[in-house]
């Protein structure tokens, strides 16, 4: 029988130079690029922007189209005003998200990461003003090992302005989904800010300012959960970035004019183009790593080095691991695109967006709570009646002013002693206090069920339940 | 005052505390110092049951960073706070002085509306849409629990809505109640009334008084033994506000209707207590009350007189 050792021996694989537990991280220069991919990152950062720069300038009639009043606890989204109680629309949407995001990684891989993520997004606006005034990486990496002299001081300092400048628009705009964008701006002209929004505006233009100019590919590799466990999402046909060892190794250097083959080398010239465009810094000739954000640029990067030697494009490219051990192309991996997996996603999905633009469209802009009196359970009062006296929250999510209609059933000679009709104002939500009566001794003694039905005479109608109490 | 139940205790807390934060320190630090070789391959070098292996993927000095912030913060913030067992902290924080902060910056944000609403008399006050908006939340918040939220209050506690008024109900005698409070104290009465049966007939002389269904007879020979309850009821029944005895001749039963609920106010006494409310609201606050609880009796008079 032989015995496995449990303590650890030491001389395995490794043995070689000592190193800490803790490491600094060295700096990501990633080399401009051109393509296919990086024009798709940028059609992302323009829509993604647009849309959160711009929609809180939006106006729906008298007010901003899309605004969370977090101090009167109603949420504007166009037309509709949702109440804390409408929560269950954001559950939604969340799940939504959270689906999309599965079925869209199980496709094609990490398309949330390399176009969309927001700090993708920013990194890419960042890395795009610090080109702009510190020149593409070599010109980077010199101004960084220069001595602090006047010229790198005015470089950097007008990077960090910029950078800063943008962080505060950010920031600003962030705040604006919460106190109206216009109101927001005549406050910061005025300088008559509220504490809070001065203390949100700097904390989320800071935090975009230290994670796009300073953390960039940390976040990725240390911070994001999302990128721990999108492993698990993948399969053997999910489209990753894959470099094609067949075709590329052995790896090296030749002349334009030379023929690989004549010399035994694969299309691979060794340029290390797609290591120092990559934003993450790994070397995808390795393989597929984890800190690949599945952006692309080595792709483009690759394809146009392969232009340049007349060689065919794709020596990287998005393809399965399934099609990469088979030799598949585009046929090979599309076909299996609709497996069960995609499929149930994708049931899943429509069934549940389905369900919840119709649960909107169908939503009544009414609320009732009915609460009773706990004090004064029940009373007799003059004329021989017995009376339980409720209070019910009235609330309106619609933007017009409204009169409703109340009544009440479920005991016979159930009668309203108090007013019947009320006005309730735009998006408000009022408490009514409500006295109903029955004749004394034409009901058991105990709690009887009893329904309100409240009514504006059109698209808003609502019952609730409750009880009516007859003392022993 | 501490609430610990001995001194033990907080010494006790605080050396737990700052051995865990000193503890983080010394592990940061003791990690820092080790070294593990790494080969080709990134692992670590040793084998465990044949063939594993253990990476090192060294952590980003900035994480430490973010660590070394960490214990700085909490050092900082005990000192400043209280944490350290019965230790108040430097800036004497207390949760009882953060309330009462709140309670007057809320008060000094009110004030404008609040003087406003002073300025008014009750009268006008109670056709004000927006004071009497303020005025029922108030109610709500505050008197609704024993008036109920109509505010016709059930056995026991008094109808703000009908016109029958215990201690007055001119806006001046509404304020006094809502402020001071009002104590109504009948004493029992069984002993100056006389035998159990006087008592009866006392019953029945105050339920002819309303009207109500009672015995004749009986009624005729408790008229006489009334006279006790005269020297607070008055002799004709009416009550009296100064005293706040109420009136028997009408048709408002606060402490119960019947024979039985008469014989057992005259044999037990009742006291009957509003509690004050003038420690817990502002003058400004009483006065909106008053006007709702004034406007409740005066519905149709209070609009005409706002529309002076």
């Amino acid at each position: 029988m032989k015995i496995i050792p449990i303590t650890p021996v030491d001389g395995g694989p490794g043995g070689g130079p000592s190193q800490g537990l803790y490491a600094s991280e060295s700096k990501v220069y990633p080399r401009s690029v051109s393509g296919l991919f990086q024009r798709w990152r940028w059609a992302f950062v323009w829509l993604t922007q647009i849309v959160f720069y711009g929609l809180p300038w939006l106006q729906w009639g008298e007010r901003q189209a899309v605004l969370f009043d977090l101090g009167a606890r109603r949420f504007y989204i166009f037309g509709y005003v949702l109440y804390p109680q409408d929560f269950i629309y954001l559950t939604g949407l969340l799940v939504i998200s959270a689906l999309s995001l599965f079925l869209f990684t199980a496709v094609a891989g990490r398309l949330w990461c390399g176009f969309s993520c927001p700090q993708t997004v920013y990194t890419e606006i960042f890395l795009w003003i610090e080109r702009k005034v510190e020149g593409d990486r070599g010109a980077r990496m010199r101004l960084d090992a220069r001595r602090l002299d006047l010229q790198k001081f005015s470089r950097k300092g007008l990077k960090h302005l910029l950078w800063g400048a943008v962080a505060l628009w950010t920031g600003f705009t962030f705040v604006g989904y919460f106190t109206p964008v216009t109101q927001l701006g005549s406050e910061v002209l005025q300088g008559r800010m509220g504490s809070w929004e001065i203390f949100w505006v700097f904390f989320y233009g800071f935090a975009t300012y230290g994670n796009a100019g300073f953390m960039r590919e940390q976040v990725c590799k240390y911070m994001c959960p999302y990128a721990r466990f999108q492993s698990a999402m993948f399969d053997r046909d999910t489209l990753i970035v894959s470099y094609d060892p067949g075709r590329g190794e052995p790896r090296g250097s030749r002349g334009r004019k030379a023929d690989p083959k004549a010399l035994n080398l694969g299309s691979c010239v060794d340029c290390t183009m797609c290591v120092q465009v990559c934003p993450t810094g790994i070397d995808i000739r390795d393989g597929l790593q984890y800190e690949c954000i599945g952006c692309g640029a080595c792709i483009d990067a690759c394809d146009t080095v392969m232009d340049k030697m007349n060689y065919a494009r794709g020596l990287i490219r998005f393809s399965t691991q399934n099609a990469m051990a088979s030799g598949g192309g585009r046929d090979a991996i599309l076909q299996r695109v609709l497996r069960p997996r995609v499929l149930v996603y994708s049931s899943i999905l429509l069934v549940l967006t389905a369900a919840v633009m119709v649960s909107l469209a169908m939503r009544t802009p009414l609320k009732v709570d009915v609460v009773r009196d706990r004090a004064a359970l029940s009373r007799i009062v003059a004329g021989g009646m017995l009376e339980n006296v409720y209070r019910l929250q009235i609330m309106n999510a619609s933007e017009e002013k409204q009169r409703y209609r109340l009544d009440a059933t479920g005991l016979p000679g159930l009668s309203l002693a108090s007013e019947r009709e009320f006005e309730v104002g735009p998006a408000e939500s009022r408490w009514v206090a409500v006295r109903l009566q029955i004749p004394y001794g034409s009901a058991a003694a105990g709690s009887h069920p009893i329904q309100f039905q409240i009514d504006n005479g059109g698209d808003a109608h609502v019952r609730e339940k409750s009880v009516f109490l007859v003392p022993r | 005052m501490s609430d610990f139940t001995s001194g033990f205790w907080s010494v006790y807390v605080a050396g737990i505390t700052l051995a865990g934060i000193l503890g983080c320190g010394v592990l940061l630090w003791l990690t820092s110092r080790k070294k593990v070789k790494a080969g080709a391959d990134n692992s670590t070098g040793h084998v465990w049951d044949e063939n594993l292996t253990e990476m090192n993927n060294p952590l980003p000095l900035w994480w430490v960073g973010m660590f070394v912030i960490t214990i700085v913060f909490a050092l900082l913030y005990l000192v400043a706070y209280p944490g350290l067992g019965s230790y108040e902290g430097n800036l004497k924080w207390t949760q009882a002085d953060e309330y009462q902060k709140e309670v007057e910056a809320a008060r000094k944000e009110l004030e404008p509306l609040y003087a406003q609403f002073a300025a008014k008399p009750v009268e006008q006050l109670a056709g004000d849409p927006n004071a009497m908006a303020v005025g029922e939340r108030l109610f709500m918040n505050n008197c609704a629990q024993c008036h109920g939220s109509d505010a016709r209050g059930s056995k026991g506690f008094p109808n703000l809505a009908d016109n029958d008024w215990l201690h007055g109900g001119t806006p001046e005698k509404i304020k006094e109640t809502i402020t001071k409070g009002r104590i109504g104290m009948m004493p029992p009465m069984a002993a100056a009334v006389g035998t159990p049966e006087d008592a009866r007939n006392v019953a029945h002389y105050v339920l002819s008084l309303s009207n109500a269904p009672h015995d004749s007879v009986r009624a005729q020979l408790g008229k006489a033994k009334f006279v006790a309850c005269g020297a607070c009821h008055g002799a004709d029944g009416k009550g009296n506000q100064a005293v706040g005895a109420p009136n028997l001749t009408d048709d408002t039963w606060l402490h119960g209707w019947g024979e039985q609920a008469i014989l057992a106010m005259v044999n037990g006494g009742k006291t009957n207590q509003m509690p004050a409310q003038e420690g817990k609201l502002t003058e400004a606050q009483i006065h909106v009350l008053a006007s709702y609880v004034w406007g409740l009796s005066h519905k149709g008079a209070s609009t005409a007189v706002a529309k002076e």
